[in-house]
């Protein structure tokens, strides 16, 4: 029910945003909609469209508080576009009890004010933890209270960047449109990644006791569907769903039943969401139009590879080389070209491996990211050079904050200390 | 439309230890950036460049100082007044701003009609 009715208050906010040409100002108009349907509906009913009521009367008070200050509407084309004003004829201006009968045109339009406060939101003119805040806020509309909880944060500090984000866009006159054609690649980039960045907070927690964090995680799957019903012809947005998707097919068997992380190798894959999996591949095979693959899309076709690999030994390892590879000429990061190294090592042995990794471990921008040593750690376990895995499982738990990894890391430190000579 | 200041931030060292040619060259991109503003829609309102930091002079609490207010790397050394139709729009525009030293930063004006108490 709360669900339903965040869900509700995201929609009409988008509605009404663009009329209000403002997001604070649509806010309260919204709130003060959802006070009206309190009283109206209690006297009159529950209307057939309650969505479609209340965006259509909290878009007539944003047009009344337009018209109440002219000078105000001549300085503020904010969040307007032309022609999205409607005239007294408009829908705007009918009777909020008739909504109802209206409420099938209006359904693009809305669909459109999502995509725009997606898109305002994520503006490359906010930092992006302001971008992230705000998605949360006024895109799935999650207090600020949930949000602060859910990146660990004190309440006031959240409510502080929301506002100081909002003041911008306002001040600034950030856009309220989905970008042109020309900028749409670097933009859409930017909403995916928020989108991604939200999901791995949720996928990984970066702290406290619980390895994932559910509401986070659906969260961003829900903004990522939105994405790709309102973009289908995007082929990163459909491979950042595929992507998210696969990756959270495996959520139930990534943690054993008591709280242990458990590796690629180590889960029992009769536990995998297997609607999941066929959802993902799904998408991944019905790629819209000709091009090269994105970073989002080959990422979803490594989870794939992975998802529909019997066991860990018998995974297309040749064939994750290749996505690999792909991946790190389309997406140059080390991050990419550390998960590269461990897949290489499967193909032509820990040597090998442990060789990349070294590499990237030069290059110094790694420093401080806690897979870099627990990858190396596990080469060196695997070529029996127990010392050295050990320094380097040490160094990964130094880095480490989240319960459930620390416990991992420390069962491997105790595995290498303790066991017999040799190849662990 | 709204106002926005685009300030010029770079490395006085650069143009310290350059030759003619390159204010030459400054000289002729920022003639080049007074036309692109036009043909992208915008307005150029104003801008000047300023004398390097060496010749500035501080206030704070009536007290006078020798200098710039801040001490930076990169330092103010000259800025545009637009006008744009958006953020966007001044950032399309500000991305065309020579700055050879350095970089830009983007400002809105405020405007203190719409910002009085009450």
């Amino acid at each position: 029910m709360a669900d339903a009715h965040r869900r509700e208050w995201a929609f009409v906010l988008a509605a009404t945003a663009r009329v209000a040409r403002d997001i604070d100002v649509a806010e309260e108009c919204v709130q003060d909609a959802y006070v009206a349907a309190l009283d109206a509906w209690t006297r009159q009913g529950i209307p057939r469209n309650p969505g479609a009521w209340l965006t259509t009367t909290a878009r007539r008070r944003a047009l009344d508080a337009l018209r109440r200050d002219r000078t105000l509407r001549a300085k503020l084309p904010l969040l307007i576009e032309p022609g999205a004003l409607a005239g007294p004829a408009g829908p705007d201006a009918a009777d909020p009890a008739a909504a109802g009968a209206a409420a099938d045109a209006p359904d693009d339009l809305i669909a459109d004010d999502r995509l725009r406060l997606v898109f305002t939101c994520c503006h490359p003119a906010l930092a992006r933890e302001a971008q992230v805040a705000l998605t949360l806020r006024l895109v799935c509309g999650l207090s600020t209270a949930e949000i602060a909880q859910a990146f660990l944060v004190p309440e006031p500090t959240m409510a502080a960047r929301v506002t100081r984000a909002k003041k911008k866009i306002s001040a600034a006159r950030i856009p309220y449109r989905v970008p042109g054609a020309a900028e749409l690649p670097d933009r859409l980039d930017a909403v995916l990644t928020v989108v991604h960045l939200l999901y791995t907070t949720g996928h990984t927690a970066p702290a406290g006791p619980d390895l994932v964090r559910a509401d986070l995680v659906d969260r961003a799957t829900g903004l990522a569907r939105m994405l790709a019903e309102l973009m289908p012809d995007e082929r990163e947005v459909r491979g950042l769903l595929a992507l998210l998707l696969l990756t959270d097919a495996r959520r139930a068997a990534r943690a054993a039943a008591d709280g242990r992380l458990l590796l690629l190798e180590e889960q029992d894959r009769s536990r995998w969401d297997r609607a999941a999996i066929r959802e993902g591949t799904g998408l991944i095979a019905r790629m819209p139009g000709p091009g090269r693959a994105g970073r989002f899309a080959l990422q979803a076709a490594i989870a794939a590879v992975h998802a529909e690999a019997p066991s860990y030994t018998d995974t297309d390892w040749p064939r994750l080389l290749r996505l690999y590879d792909e991946l790190l000429r389309a997406w140059p990061t080390p991050v990419v070209a550390l998960n590269r190294a461990v897949v290489h090592a499967m193909v032509a042995g820990p040597g090998a491996g442990l060789a990349d990794i070294e590499g990237v471990e030069r290059d110094g921008r790694l420093a401080g990211y806690r897979y870099l040593p627990a990858a190396k750690a596990d080469l060196l376990r695997r070529l029996g050079r127990r010392e050295d895995a050990a320094r380097a499982y040490r160094a990964a738990l130094d880095l480490t904050a989240g319960d459930a990894e620390r416990a991992f890391l420390a069962r491997r430190i105790a595995e290498v200390s303790a066991g017999p000579p040799g190849a662990v | 439309m709204t106002e926005y200041l685009i300030l010029i931030y770079e490395r006085e060292s650069g143009y310290a230890e350059s030759g003619p040619e390159v204010f030459q060259q400054v000289g002729e991109a920022h003639n080049r950036f007074a036309a692109q503003v036009g043909e992208k829609g915008g307005k150029i309102l104003g801008g000047n460049a300023l004398q390097p930091t060496a010749t500035a002079t501080s206030i704070r609490d009536d007290v006078v100082t020798d200098g710039p207010f801040a001490e930076t790397k990169e330092a103010l050394g000259g800025y545009y007044l637009i006008e744009a139709r958006d953020l966007d729009h001044a950032l399309e525009i500000a991305k065309l701003c020579p700055a050879r030293f350095g970089g830009v930063e983007v400002r809105p004006i405020m405007d203190v009609s719409m910002n009085m108490p009450g």
